[in-house]
């Protein structure tokens, strides 16, 4: 934990998570800071907010028409490799409509949707995207330009079919359905078939995207970019290793989802790497500091689902004021699955892409293989819990959790708290009652603690 | 009684009969078959498209498991699934967790959805003897590789389906249950032809119970009901009644309750076509007979099906085929009726919504649920609708 000077020094070069891709924002004036809460501010987020800003102002320039082709993708196991060796912009409506909702701004663009027929029960990502899509395609944090190319890389979530649907209806371009085979197998592996059907539909990309550039794919390039993935990923399951020490350096949640941005928008570029470099180099010099990011760690948590965007401070402090950190959660691996040893291999690179997305990712991967994966969390990561976050808009991860639950906390004996609210739309989070929820579980298992301790 | 009371009794007495398979949720028909000869297996099919010559020529019955209505209460699901999570998904679960499902071999489950995916694990883990597959459906339909990976899809689901029964199944044994099949579609479509040039003849509440109690008997058993009841539909006596041409879209997998569909109707609808159990229904003519009987349906499920919600064909636009067949069939409406919580519907619906007003084709949008028994909210509703159309 950051010493008293330390703390001061950084409140005042702090940039706010909020300011994300807003070039030279200062911190946000009258805001009065609580000394009391943790700061969750490092080196990291600073760097991010660069890179990320800079990437946006990418995304802006080609609005403009000041050049580059875009691709609008899905961030669960994608091609991006492939794109990035065409020279083309990778625009990501998920990564968008987050953003959308940490500024706070989602609402207003839900409901413009909600008003062109669009239900309340429908994912609150997709109705962000297309309010803003009808709002001239501006956020604050850049213009998105119109899509060149729709990638509709299906992963799993069947919603990404929809929407990407609805987007190529509303903008008119082209859209190409890269239909990965949904982890069907026991052991989560792809047949043959599985692996074929993937690099077969890639090979028909690369055509496509020749014919969109005029280029012919520069196989060396590729090459190139798909070892940066392989050491981007590389080093991001090195980071995630770091949390299984007492006390994790980082919360694997909270820090993580900010970690995450640079791992979409990066993936496959030399600024990508580099951010990752420097994140492990940080986190790395904590872990051996045997510092964490709260003054005490008590509890250890995994976690499963998406975070709530537009409060993630107040549900962040809902967990630190019991001393409690995330050791692992699901939701940081949407882009991938990194730290149980797969490789993006420059020797293979269609293949293993393919692979990444039929196997090494979360949302091609079925239910029982993501209760695998939070077992394998909690044994090797030594937690004390599960937390559950139910977000009423994605089904994917949400549906069934109360199956989940009864898995861990029965039959594994893993004190499990199921809590609900939702990760775009800011009507589902109720603050109060979620507050005593976690409040009365930590409770708990400080009293559990304290009988096993007699 | 003359030749045609008799035979319209006989129609009555069918009706009935299917009313009362479709709203049983112990698979009673089914189970006395099964029984009738020993070895006899059976594997459920949740929606929305099953393969059933697959099964059926691996030698085992499909059934179709397609929820329980409002039949019965859900006590254990509803702490597996979330309040936002659809009925149908629920009470299967129930049927699993009241026993209901044990007569089963297994159950098949497929790409539509992502609760229903995510039910499908929740199946394999909270009840391990049963045989549980999912089937991936291509949604890369531009690409010819779609439908060649489709083929390689069928090829092992066969296999494992052929493990369960033991039999294996030849081109001819697939050949002969697509033959079977076609000829039971052949005269669904027959029915809903009926339904678009004759609609008091044949009400959309009828050919429903007919479609549904199909799912849950013996195919050839299904068959002959259908040649029958054909055959009598002509010369029913029945008047034309004024009331206003409509097509559904929207329930091609949670099922609207029986009632429900009765009230649309007598609220002043005539339903000259809807997707109600459109995965029985998939094709829009026969699956040809080939020398490759998986090929043959991969395809088929490809370019000789109609559009849908879970079909993500960018070929086409999907409203432009409902607004093509409303206009065909001289619809002067169109209702979306949507299960509560289906995702896929709902997204359809703000599209379709659109391109009706575009299209200047009056629409309703009216949501359900398959577990409710009052509908006096959705009467007032269609009442309301049909007489804006009668009276504007």
């Amino acid at each position: 934990m950051l010493d008293n000077t330390e703390q001061k020094k950084n409140a005042g070069d702090l940039i706010p998570l909020q300011s994300l891709g807003k070039k030279g924002s200062s911190p946000a004036a009258g805001v009065k800071k609580d000394d009391t809460r943790p700061d969750y501010q490092g080196k990291i987020h600073n760097l991010q907010k660069d890179m990320i800003g800079r990437y946006y102002d990418h995304l802006t320039a080609a609005a403009e028409g000041k050049g580059g082709k875009s691709v609008y993708m899905m961030i669960s196991g994608n091609p991006v490799e492939l794109i990035q060796a065409f020279d083309m912009i990778p625009v990501y409506p998920e990564v968008n409509a987050l953003q959308l909702a940490v500024k706070k701004q989602s609402l207003p663009l839900i409901l413009k949707a909600e008003e062109m027929g669009y239900s309340t029960d429908n994912c609150a990502y997709v109705k962000a995207d297309v309010g803003m899509y009808f709002s001239g395609c501006k956020t604050p944090f850049a213009t998105i330009p119109q899509p060149d190319l729709i990638l509709c890389n299906y992963v799993g979530c069947n919603v990404y079919l929809q929407w990407f649907e609805h987007l190529a209806q509303y903008s008119g371009r082209p859209i190409y359905n890269l239909d990965i085979p949904f982890s069907r197998s026991e052991s989560g592996e792809p047949s043959e078939a599985d692996m074929s059907y993937v690099v077969k539909q890639l090979e028909e990309v690369i055509e496509v995207c020749e014919r969109l550039t005029g280029k012919k794919l520069d196989y060396k390039k590729l090459q190139r970019i798909v070892a940066l993935s392989g050491e981007t990923g590389d080093l991001w399951s090195e980071i995630k290793k770091l949390t299984r020490q007492r006390p994790a350096p980082f919360d694997a949640y909270f820090d993580s989802v900010t970690m995450m941005a640079p791992l979409y928008c990066l993936r496959g570029t030399e600024d990508g790497l580099r951010f990752f470099q420097e994140a492990y180099k940080e986190m790395k010099q904590r872990a051996d500091r045997q510092e964490g990011p709260l003054p005490e760690e008590k509890f250890r948590f995994v976690i499963e689902g998406p975070p709530p965007w537009p409060f993630l401070r107040a549900f962040r402090d809902m967990f630190s004021r019991w001393g409690a950190v995330a050791v692992a959660s699901t939701y940081s691996t949407v882009g991938g699955l990194w730290e149980f040893g797969f490789r993006h291999d420059p020797l293979r690179p269609l293949e293993s892409i393919a692979s990444h997305m039929l196997q090494w990712n979360l949302t091609n991967r079925n239910f029982l293989h993501r209760y695998q994966q939070i077992k394998d969390y909690v044994e090797q990561w030594n937690a004390d819990a599960l937390v559950i976050h139910s977000v009423k808009s994605c089904r994917l991860f949400s549906a069934g959790q109360g199956d989940m639950r009864e898995y861990f906390a029965k039959e594994l004996n893993v004190p499990t708290l199921l809590i609900e609210s939702d990760l775009e739309d800011p009507r589902y989070f109720s603050e109060a009652q979620l507050r005593n929820r976690v409040d009365a579980f930590f409770e708990s298992l400080e009293h559990r603690k304290l009988m096993a301790a007699k | 009684m003359s030749a045609t009371e008799i035979k319209t009794a006989t129609l009555e007495s069918v009706f009935e009969l299917c009313r009362e398979t479709a709203q049983d949720v112990e698979f009673t028909a089914a189970k006395t078959w099964l029984k009738e000869r020993p070895g006899r297996k059976a594997v459920g099919c949740f929606p929305i498209y099953s393969p059933v010559e697959l099964i059926h020529a691996a030698g085992m019955l499909p059934l179709g498991v397609i929820g329980a209505g409002n039949q019965i209460e859900i006590t254990h699901a509803d702490s597996r699934f979330q309040s936002f999570v659809c009925s149908i998904v629920k009470s299967t679960l129930e049927l699993g967790f009241t026993d209901r499902l044990n007569f089963l071999e297994g159950m098949l489950f497929h790409s539509i959805c992502d609760p229903a995916r995510n039910l499908a694990s929740v199946f394999a883990r909270n009840f391990p003897k049963m045989f549980i597959d999912y089937v991936h459906f291509p949604q890369n339909l531009a690409s010819p590789l779609g439908k060649q990976y489709l083929e390689t899809e069928y090829r092992r689901i066969l296999s494992n389906l052929e493990r369960r029964s033991g039999h294996t199944a030849t081109a001819d044994d697939l050949n002969r249950s697509i033959q079977l099949y076609n000829s039971i579609r052949a005269n669904l479509r027959e029915l809903y032809r009926i339904r678009t040039e004759s609609p008091h003849l044949l009400s959309a509440t009828e050919s429903f119970v007919l479609t549904r109690a199909g799912t849950l008997m013996a195919p050839e058993e299904h068959l002959e009901m259908l040649q029958q009841v054909l055959a009598a539909i002509p010369a029913r006596p029945a008047r034309p009644k004024d009331r206003i041409r409509v097509v559904l879209e929207g329930s091609f997998c949670e099922l609207p309750p029986v009632a429900l569909i009765e009230t649309i109707e007598e609220a002043g609808c005539y339903i000259l076509d809807d997707d109600f159990l459109r995965g029985w229904r998939w094709f829009t003519g026969d699956v040809p007979v080939e020398e490759n009987p998986l090929r043959a349906l991969a395809d088929s499920y490809a370019d000789r099906s109609y559009y849908s919600g879970a079909k993500h064909d960018t070929r086409e636009v999907k409203s432009a085929h409902l607004i093509d067949g409303a206009r065909e069939k001289k619809a002067d409406a169109v209702i979306i009726l949507a299960a509560k919580f289906c995702e896929p519907a709902l997204f359809d619906y703000a599209l379709y919504r659109k391109a009706l007003d575009d299209a200047n084709i009056p629409h309703l949008l009216l949501e359900f649920e398959e577990k409710t028994w009052i509908f006096d909210r959705a009467r007032s509703e269609v009442e309301t609708f049909v007489e804006s159309l009668l009276f504007d």
